[in-house]
């Protein structure tokens, strides 16, 4: 590859460029080039950095500068600054909230500094869409060694060895899985990707196949290898065209390449792939469902052991957080990651940092460190000074953790315990202005839309909680509501034939187990105490610190909001539609919510 | 494309090796060009192309980092070059032309070994 002096590494995973970063790397290159630097100076489109909050990112080696929120109109001035003259440029730095001095190195940034990297290794390091990039950072190595080194069995013993457990949520230890799927004598075989994230708020495997397909495909050449497979699918949703388009590319790169095909490395093993796109139900996460929506059939689970299996042909089926970690593992050795996490879950876990968190994004974080590091420190704690109240982890169906658990290690036995789940490592952090009720109910009509409804105690189980839920939250909540929600909860996940279902009544259950007042406050109160809940609040202006400035008049979408100028104003209950526009809007708190 | 080997996995990865050094920002030897709107105007951009076809040459060396930065505070001595090699203290040039850069790659870049007559002076009393 030709020199270059510098390389400008440019966010391109979907959430960068939804905020125009490729439009950037447009710009950047075209300003380069006017600038006779195209010799000198790289563009190069990169997976996910991470730090989503502060996009569009660029990177620029070999400095490791950071520049966050670069615009197209900012690329004249950095190029003739930075790339030209080579002075930094401050404007474009990220500065810690509270503080006035800019951080110019990504590994000076505390967001970056405490994580660790191994699903998540390429990270702003290569063009996903260049194979000899990801040869480059050691790729395809691992699939080389497993093949001409190792037996099928020491590859399944060095997995066992490394401790990996699944990172899709449910964590079973990924060795045993294989090792199970070897002693089948029926073929063929099959790997699978399970690629169809769809907790709400989650991005960590979209993130890793639109950064780094390949880490995936080699770890899925390998598990086949290990297990006697000869073909692998993809099972992602079409709602993530960039991850499909990128994931396309890589096969056919390498199939080029010959690292997919007959007779790869010239050891006689045959391995293919190609990708199954589903339409975006909830239900495909779960194996069995999945397995019958790649037979051609609705996806509804089915009892399982023994049905995971394609075709009713022995299967693996792997989260794509725990294909990327394979290639490391096998190249590394399993001691090396071993000693990475805690006693029960080794090595590393991706996370995507979302809801009322200062730094957004995508992490990667060994095992075992706190949730309270997780949430101040890397996610530099909750916007506007508000208050924490609780953090969501594993998706719809995990549960909800409080303030007073935040010291807990994470791992997949210390989250359960909490009546939470690992989950697939979407986390949604809640600030004092959640309702607690109101949280439980956005969940379980998310669960009540994604239910195949195949069992009656999950397809109306949950919908009688909704009714339930969403009746505390409108005022009519009876005595006996909480104590019924707990019993049915637990009759639900007792009767349900899948994961679906079976941890369906979690967000209710955790949220009852740790924020019961809240519940007790809506039933005898009718009273929601984050003021949340519509029919439960009313707004008022305080007379004494209102100014009569009238911003709150001119926002108002209903003209509820009377009086003279310069003197304080009344809010018209009758008309007012209680969206809350009036309370942000006005500078001096003077509307309240009772 | 033919049916790769292991070698050739290991090939392609030692033609990246430059670009993943550079990307991860390791580089035994550092080649700082004082750049600036007084570092171009004396020649600074000339200076930063006889580095780059000096590097494109010696496909060999991997581990030299070339950047930029801005103006010393010595604008009346550029072209100006600050070579750091590791554990090494940073050593200034000045007045540079491009038969002296040549000679200087060739020498401390290349061989570890300083070209005094083109350092700068306050440099060499300390």
């Amino acid at each position: 590859m030709k020199g270059y002096r510098t390389n400008i590494m440019v966010c391109a995973g979907t959430n960068c460029i939804s905020n125009k970063s490729w439009e950037v790397k447009e710009a950047l290159e075209a300003e380069i080039a006017k600038r006779g630097l195209e010799d000198e100076i790289l563009v190069v489109p990169t997976g996910c950095v991470g730090f989503c909050a502060v996009g569009p990112i660029i990177i620029v080696q070999p400095e490791g500068i950071f520049y966050q929120s670069v615009k197209v109109s900012d690329v004249s001035h950095l190029v003739e600054e930075h790339f030209l003259k080579g002075k930094l440029v401050k404007s474009l730095m990220y500065v810690p909230p509270g503080e006035k001095e800019p951080i110019p190195k990504m590994k000076d940034i505390v967001f970056f500094r405490d994580q660790r990297l191994i699903a998540l290794r390429s990270r702003g390091m290569i063009n996903p869409e260049r194979i000899e990039e990801y040869i480059g950072l050691d790729g395809y190595k691992a699939l080389a060694k497993a093949l001409t080194s190792m037996t099928p069995e020491e590859v399944i013993e060095e997995v066992k060895a490394s401790g990996l457990r699944g990172r899709g949520g449910a964590g079973f230890p990924t060795g045993l899985k294989w090792e199970s799927r070897k002693k089948a004598k029926d073929y063929p075989k099959y790997v699978i990707c399970n690629a169809d994230e769809g907790d709400p708020g989650a991005f960590m495997d979209r993130s890793i196949i639109e950064a780094d397909p390949h880490s995936v495909i080699e770890g899925m050449a390998i598990g086949a290898y290990a297990i006697g497979a000869s073909y692998g699918y993809i099972y992602t949703r079409v709602e993530y065209p960039l991850a499909i388009k990128r994931m396309e590319w890589a096969i056919q790169q390498a199939r080029e390449y010959g690292l997919l095909g007959e007779n790869i490395f010239g050891t006689g093993f045959n391995f293919n792939m190609g990708i199954f796109k589903g339409a975006g139900a909830f239900v495909c996460g779960e194996t069995t469902s999945l397995v019958t929506s790649i037979e051609g059939r609705a996806p509804e689970p089915r009892q399982r052991p023994p049905r995971t299996e394609l075709w009713n042909k022995p299967t693996v089926i792997n989260n794509v957080e725990t294909w990327a970690n394979v290639p490391a593992i096998i190249l590394e050795g399993a001691e090396w990651f071993s000693q990475i996490g805690t006693e029960t879950s080794k090595g590393t876990k991706v996370f995507s940092l979302a809801g009322k968190i200062n730094n957004a994004g995508l992490i990667e974080v060994p095992m075992g460190i706190t949730l309270r590091e997780m949430v101040y420190k890397i996610g530099g704690g909750i916007p506007n000074e508000k208050k924490f109240k609780a953090v969501q982890t594993g998706g719809p169906s995990g549960g909800c953790i409080p303030e007073s658990l935040l010291d807990l290690p994470v791992d997949y036995e210390r989250l359960t315990e909490a009546g939470a789940m690992m989950g697939s490592g979407g986390m949604i952090v809640m600030d004092e202005n959640t309702c607690m009720v109101d949280v439980a109910k956005y969940f379980l009509e998310f669960l009540r839309d994604e239910s195949c409804g195949k069992c009656s105690s999950c397809r109306e189980g949950i919908s009688a909680m909704l009714e339930i839920v969403t009746n505390i939250c409108q005022g009519k909540g009876r005595e006996g509501d909480i104590e019924f929600l707990e019993e049915l909860g637990a009759a639900v996940t007792d009767t349900s034939l899948c994961g679906l279902g079976q941890s369906a009544p979690n967000p209710v259950l955790s949220t009852i187990r740790y924020f019961r007042d809240e519940y007790e406050a809506h039933i005898q109160e009718r009273r929601c105490p984050a003021g949340v809940c519509k029919e439960l609040i009313q707004y008022s202006i305080n007379p004494e610190i209102c100014t009569g400035c009238l911003l709150c008049v001119k926002t108002c979408p209903n003209e509820a909001i009377v009086g003279e100028k310069k003197r304080p104003q009344t809010i018209n209950l009758d008309k007012c539609i209680k969206c809350g526009v009036c309370f942000e809007v006005c500078k001096f708190k003077a509307v309240v919510i009772t | 494309m033919s049916k790769i080997k292991p070698e050739d996995v290991d090939r392609i990865s030692e033609e990246m090796r430059r670009t993943i050094l550079l990307r991860e920002g390791v580089g035994r030897i550092r080649v700082i060009v004082h750049m600036d709107t007084c570092g171009i105007a004396a020649g600074a951009r000339s200076i930063m192309k006889v580095l780059m076809e000096e590097l494109e040459e010696r496909q060999e060396i991997k581990d030299v980092l070339l950047i930029t930065s801005g103006c010393a505070g010595l604008c009346n001595r550029e072209p100006m070059v600050t070579v750091e090699l590791e554990d090494e203290s940073p050593v200034k040039y000045v007045d540079l032309t491009q038969e002296k850069i040549k000679r200087i790659f060739k020498e401390h870049v290349m061989n570890g070994k300083v070209v005094t007559e083109y350092i700068l002076a306050t440099e060499t009393k300390g």
